[in-house]
């Protein structure tokens, strides 16, 4: 067992856990925040992308000891005080997702993409998500919510 | 996943004297912890190497770059330093995996695994590179020695690669567009006196290419290897590509990087 100490959204957490917990299973079964979702087994789907200390990993292949001491930020600390981040806005308005599972990583991965690139091409977007793989829509309103979160962020 | 116990120790002694034959170093964990997931590898201990400063970094002198085990692909990627002496080092890592593995993978990693379709080890083979570990200087040549195998012993952990700066270079790689490792990579490196064309993805491990090779020592341009055909023999067949169908895309890719140098 081991002591991981984390900042989660802004919280303070500090929970006793087995030492090989991922942080996915460590975000979804002990602080019950399930928007962080888990779409394979093989690490290549990405829907379990979450920021630490700023910058996108995927937690379904990071140990929560490995990163203890850490800032982490999971979908559910985008929102502000009820107000939806400028990326999940432009999800919804351009129907940037259909059955929503690989929602979550895809907005943090492209969160991720904006803090440091501006106003990407529609190259550089596609190219960014290349770890983000979703089943429904086909990518083109993805990548069209992703420019039009780079007009608004 | 089966349950193990997590080490970080502070200095590469420490972490030397817990490797056990049922032990894994860990840096970034692209690799280990998949691996681990699957089932396909167990250890008793896990020895997290990260919290060792002097294992990551970037240096660059006139005829080398030197970069620490524990430094992520997006580091060298977004390296200056690096790009302006070996530009293709960079392209080659900014093009490893994806994003989030680029946050997270190392280069030590990566050439310990020596994974078959790895990026890396085609730079350390062409790049004529020296990996330092915590015992000696090992040359590319003689570190990758099959499959998954290096000849790292127990115990002995790469503390930084050093590869030669070459007068021009280039990668490129045919991706599996799922995973992003190279279906084939070639990596083309014109030094002073040799051209070496290092292979990844085609055979067991990297390998140099002899035949492109000297044909591109004694004539460093496209024409002199156009259209050659390589044995594939050797070569690996799956449902991603054919031994005849490697063969040819290394032929082309090697064509493409001499373009691009």
């Amino acid at each position: 067992m081991t002591k991981v100490t984390l900042e989660v959204n802004g919280k303070k957490v500090s929970k006793e856990v087995p030492d090989h917990t991922l942080l996915s299973v460590f975000l979804r079964d002990n602080l019950n925040l399930t928007g962080t979702h888990v779409g394979c087994d093989t690490s290549q789907c990405g829907a379990c992308v979450v920021h630490v200390n700023g910058k996108s990993i995927k937690s379904c292949s990071t140990l929560a000891a490995d990163i203890d001491g850490s800032k982490v930020t999971t979908i559910e600390g985008l929102a502000k005080n009820g107000k939806l981040h400028p990326m999940q806005e432009a999800f919804k308005k351009t129907h940037g997702l259909q059955c929503g599972f690989c929602t979550p990583g895809m907005v943090m991965s492209a969160v991720d993409l904006l803090q440091t690139k501006k106003n990407p091409s529609e190259q550089e977007i596609r190219e960014w998500l290349e770890g983000n793989i979703c089943r429904c829509t086909g990518y083109q309103n993805i990548v069209a919510a992703v420019k039009e979160a780079s007009t608004k962020m | 996943m089966k349950t193990f116990n997590y080490h970080t120790p502070k200095d590469v002694k420490e972490a030397s004297k817990l490797a056990s034959t049922s032990s894994a170093f860990l840096a970034g964990g692209m690799t280990t912890i998949p691996s681990l997931k699957l089932g396909l590898a167990t250890y008793k201990d896990v020895i997290d190497i990260k919290s060792i400063k002097k294992l990551s970094g970037i240096k660059v002198s006139g005829k080398s770059v030197t970069i620490g085990a524990t430094t992520k692909h997006a580091e060298v990627a977004a390296s200056k330093d690096v790009q302006k002496a070996i530009p293709a080092l960079t392209k080659l890592a900014g093009n490893i995996g994806d994003a989030q593995v680029r946050n997270r993978g190392t280069i030590g990693g990566s050439i310990s695994n020596n994974d078959p379709s790895a990026c890396y080890p085609s730079a350390c083979m062409a790049l004529n590179a020296v990996i330092h570990t915590n015992s000696r200087k090992i040359p590319a040549a003689k570190f990758f020695t099959g499959m998954f195998e290096t000849a790292l012993k127990k115990g002995e952990l790469v503390e930084a690669v050093e590869f030669e700066v070459p007068e021009k270079a280039d990668y490129q790689k045919h991706p599996n567009p799922a995973s992003r490792y190279a279906i084939i990579g070639v990596f083309v490196a014109k030094h002073k006196k040799e051209v070496n064309v290092a292979v990844t993805g085609a055979k067991s491990s990297v390998y140099i290419d002899k035949d492109l090779s000297k044909k591109l020592t004694s004539s460093f341009s496209s024409s002199a290897i156009e259209g050659m055909k390589l044995d594939h023999s050797e070569m690996n067949s799956d449902m991603h590509a054919s031994s005849e169908y490697r063969a040819n895309l290394v032929s082309l890719y090697a064509k493409k990087a001499v373009e691009a140098c």
